[in-house]
């Protein structure tokens, strides 16, 4: 057994940088002879901009440069991309309306930017837009998801007729008519998934500078996948070529999506910096962020359940619009069809299923992918309707989940909607989790409640998403504009230690630890022997980034298999030195030994002999260094049951988590801690989106009323409980290192769990989210 | 421009700032101390939380000028010497981290915590800390690595 190596909570490396103020974020950089860039906003949500004056913020103190959408389109410097497109009904492609990186036309959401102001400092800067004078002349706007394709609504683009980007459908219509019409019982809801803001803790932020010695150009930013910034960059917007184009996202401060996307403040540093010849920094005022950072969720759906008489699901129908903000972002379209329709199979076994989803253009900022992307939005509708279900048939949420689950037996599972699962044992997950949860005990605890005035509700979520993104011929045939294999290079250097580049990006999630423990468990180097580097593109090969729980499930298999190719080069080394077959050749634990017999030479002293090749076999090259590419043959299939216990005091609509209880199945764990505060992490998210956040543009103004942390409300520490974590693992049958990802479980399983958990204390159908005491005491108030 | 001086990490530092000038800019930008970090506008979210005399402060509440003569400690100066404050440690042991951006404000909260209450429950830690925004721990750690580090730093 490799000391450290698979299985070990192992605490982290990156926490000493990060515990002593020596981490290293985009904001912390600051480069001589570095300005400062200010952005002028659209104040309306909808507006014709009929002249922009910058003459007078020319000339304010210390402004070096101002520039407008025209200043970028003289360099040819291309707008903002949507990376997919997605083929809806009639074969018809999804709408694309063109984003200038610089709007000119139109404002199209309240933050939409106009003008950027570079200066000496941010004051200075902040000083210069001031004096910019913009005349608007404002057009009604629709921020509404529900309306926005209604009859004589205000038209975003005239590219999206009635506003409506993509009317997609999947799913045999049919045979769900069908089944509706042979249904003993239908059950239906009808739901809002709640627009959040992702709000990572660490704002958006962007440090370009230009070698004009060179002709090559650095961005520091915010990001989860510089590669693909790069890509994006260069490829489409003509910022640099990408040989001579280095992006580096250095510690980042949580991303949970909203940092994949290339945003148009990051290409303004990048090109500005070139432009004016200086180093020029753009960080995001949290304000700003609310404004312009790419929100997640936003759909309004309508679920129905058909059943047989014993209560199994023969037949689903969703009808469903999803709002996709003012502009499409890069995944965008994406993430309300692919990502979220292919998982509403769930747990279980409905033959039919059929999915209409509209995705809508709105006076709102651009909504894409955040932890879970689509999935929350699919577990969601489907563990809601499922409850429902239970109530129709009479049925305890519990059984009826039952009656209805894939067995274990039954894997691989092709379910009706694409996605063919490869392992899971859901009722195990289920059982353990009523176990761990006392379900059993819960009327007890309910009556004991009941006693104190209280009303105490338990809630299920069984829950499965689809991680490790993505086998690239499979997205490619659906519409992603890239290949989603992951890389890795496993380098030794002569004195034996070892530095790892991942394509992969840690932004909170450990990758340096995790990495190492796994390339310690593989070649036998010691944790602190290993350096896990990424995040530069100047440094490491090309790579897709961290989302979609990738890291691990594909990235870390291109670190496997990087090390796979070492021991194989090594065995020939040692062969040679050991004068054996290289058949004979055994490797663990980090020793090359000669089978059967005492002669070993450890991996250190083949990496040595490697650089220092004076007897070395014939016909192979020196060094010891690998390069891995792996592209994934599916996705993987975390999933696991929740239970949330909640206790609510119908006078005022608080309401108290008494137990949340998580039996997740992620396959082998590397490192069992960072795992469980994975867990956490998505819970927080997931119960906040259920309690407490809600995104709101105000439906006649378009201005976005929950701006800040004052009135969008963040879960705190004091909102939460402690959580029970446990696992219920089955073998992956796609994946070598048996691993299926983890960071984005606990925001999707959560919402439904807690409002499950609601609605069965209040006795009610159904209630939106956020639930917050105003709402919870409406309903209760309703239901007495 | 005006003059300002004050103690910060155990040194005697000064600089010329603006009158508005943010406290949480004078370390981050005069001293390059930018372990203490900016995460809001509104002084919600406690990333800037540093001791000022002793206390827990929101650095972005108070001018930089606000701060003349005080005695200022980041996150930079808590280890003494090679050895880590024991709530950096427990920070470390419970994993009370994970993108670590939010961490040197909840790491000086979490101190003055337990300076003013040396035997905090649970309800009384997540109660305290309710002014430090994580996105990504969850808190549950958090939590932990304070009552760990609450009985180091009494024992
Ligand atoms: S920066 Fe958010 S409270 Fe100070
Ligand atoms: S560790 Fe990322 S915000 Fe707290």
């Amino acid at each position: 057994m490799v000391e450290n190596g698979i299985g070990a909570s192992l605490a982290r490396k990156e926490d000493v940088r990060f515990l002593t103020g020596k981490g290293n974020y985009t904001d912390d950089i600051n480069r001589p002879g570095q300005t400062y860039a200010y952005l002028v906003r659209s104040p309306h949500a909808h507006a014709t901009i009929n002249s922009v004056d910058i003459a007078a913020a020319k000339t304010a103190p210390g402004v070096v440069g101002v520039f407008v959408g025209q200043d970028l389109l003289d360099d040819a410097v291309g707008g903002l991309i949507c990376g997919a497109s997605v083929t809806g009904k009639g074969g018809e492609v999804n709408k694309v309306p063109p984003r200038n990186v610089l709007t000119m036309d139109k404002a199209r959401f309240v933050g939409d930017p106009i003008v950027v102001v570079i200066a000496e400092t941010l004051a200075q800067a902040k000083d210069g837009a001031e004096m910019v004078a913009i005349d608007y002349t404002e057009l009604p706007s629709t921020v509404s998801t529900s309306g926005a394709d209604a009859d004589g609504a205000p038209l975003l683009h005239e590219e999206c007729p009635n506003n409506v980007a993509l009317d997609w459908e999947l799913g045999d219509k049919a045979a769900v008519d069908a089944a509706f019409a042979s249904a003993a019982k239908t059950a239906e809801v009808e739901l809002v998934n709640n627009r959040m803001v992702t709000n990572a803790m660490e704002p958006r932020a962007a440090v370009g500078e230009y070698n004009s010695g060179t002709d090559e150009t650095t961005l520091y930013l915010t990001s989860q996948n510089p590669h693909v910034h790069r890509l994006v960059m260069s490829a489409f917007m003509n910022i640099a070529p990408e040989h001579k184009f280095r992006v580096v996202a250095p510690d980042v401060g949580g991303g949970f999506g909203s940092k994949i996307f290339t945003y148009n403040e990051e290409a303004i540093c990048a090109w500005a910096a070139k432009k004016i010849n200086r180093p020029v920094k753009w960080t995001s005022d949290r304000s700003e962020g609310f404004l312009s950072d790419a929100h997640g969720r936003d759909h309004v759906t309508k679920a129905e359940m058909a059943m047989d008489a014993d209560g199994k699901f023969i037949g689903m129908r969703v009808t469903s619009q999803a709002n996709m903000g003012a502009y499409l972002q890069v995944f965008s379209i994406s993430i309300p069809t692919l990502f979220h329709g292919f998982l509403l199979a769930g747990q279980y076994t409905t033959p039919a299923i059929y999915l209409e989803m509209r995705c809508v253009m709105t006076n709102t900022a651009p909504v894409d992918a955040a932890r879970g992307a689509g999935r929350p939005e699919a577990t969601y509708l489907l563990e809601r309707l499922v409850d429902v279900a239970a109530g129709v048939m009479g049925l305890d949420p519990a059984e009826i989940r039952r009656r209805n689950f894939i067995k274990a037996d039954q894997m691989p599972y092709q379910t009706p909607v694409v996605q063919c699962y490869d392992s899971g044992d859901y009722d195990a997950s289920l059982d353990k989790a009523l176990a761990n949860a006392d379900y059993d005990g819960f009327s007890a605890r309910q009556a004991e409640a009941k006693g104190r005035g209280k009303l105490r509700g338990i809630g299920l979520s069984s829950y499965i998403e689809a991680c490790g993104v993505a086998p690239s011929a499979a997205v490619g045939s659906l519409g992603v504009g890239v290949g989603l294999w992951e890389s890795a290079q496993v380098r030794f250097n002569p004195t034996g230690n070892v530095t790892v580049f991942t394509g992969t990006h840690s932004h909170g999630q450990g990758h340096e630890t995790a990495f190492a423990q796994l390339v310690t468990e593989r070649l036998g180097v010691p944790v602190e022997n290993i350096d896990v580097v990424h995040g530069d593109t100047a440094k490491g090969q090309f790579g897709m980034g961290t989302y979609g729980s990738r890291s691990l499930a594909v990235g870390g298999i291109a670190i496997a298999n990087a090390c796979d190719k070492i021991v194989a080069k090594g065995k020939k080394i040692a062969a040679h030195t050991l004068e054996a077959a290289e058949d004979d050749i055994e490797f663990a634990e980090g020793s090359f030994t000669v089978a059967g017999t005492d002669k070993t030479m450890s991996i250190g002293e083949v990496a040595f002999t490697a650089y220092v090749p004076h007897n070395y076999p014939e016909g192979v090259e020196p060094g010891l260094d690998e390069i891995a590419f792996f592209d994934p043959l599916n996705f993987s299939f975390p999933a696991g049951a929740h239970v949330c216990e909640v206790e609510i005091d119908p006078d005022t609509g608080t309401l108290e988590i008494v137990k949340y209880t998580a039996v997740d199945d992620f396959g082998t764990l590397i490192n069992p801690m960072i795992v469980e505060g994975q867990v956490h992490g998505g819970l927080a998210h997931g119960i906040g989106q259920a309690l407490l956040e809600g995104c709101v543009y105000d439906d006649d103004s378009g201005q976005l009323v929950s701006g800040s942390f004052m009135d969008y409300c963040m879960p705190r520490a004091d909102n939460l409980p402690s959580f029970d974590v446990d696992y219920a693992p089955t073998v992956p049958a796609h994946n070598s290192l048996g691993v299926k990802g983890c960071g984005e479980a606990g925001a999707i399983a959560a919402p439904p769990a807690v409002i499950n958990a609601i609605v069965n204390a209040l006795g009610i159908k159904h209630l939106d989210m956020p639930a917050t005491p105003e709402v919870v005491w409406r309903a209760a108030q309703a239901a007495s | 421009m005006a003059t300002v001086s004050m103690t910060v990490n155990g040194q005697a530092v000064s600089g010329e700032v603006e009158g508005r000038t943010l406290l949480v800019q004078f370390l981050r930008e005069n001293l390059d101390l930018t372990g203490t970090h900016v995460g809001c506008d509104t002084s919600q979210c406690g990333a800037c939380v540093v001791h000022v005399n002793g206390d827990s402060m929101k650095s972005c509440t108070m001018l930089a000028l606000e701060a003349e003569g005080a005695s200022v400690t980041t996150i930079e100066g808590l280890a003494n010497g090679g050895e880590w404050h024991p709530m950096q440690q427990a920070f470390q042991d419970n994993h009370g981290l994970q993108c670590g951006f939010c961490t040197p404000g909840m790491v000086m909260s979490a101190i003055d915590l337990v300076n003013k209450n040396p035997n905090p429950d649970e309800a009384t830690i997540r109660e305290q800390l309710e002014g430090n925004i994580c996105r990504c721990t969850g808190y549950h750690n958090i939590v932990k690595a304070v009552q760990q580090a609450a009985k180091t730093m009494g024992g």
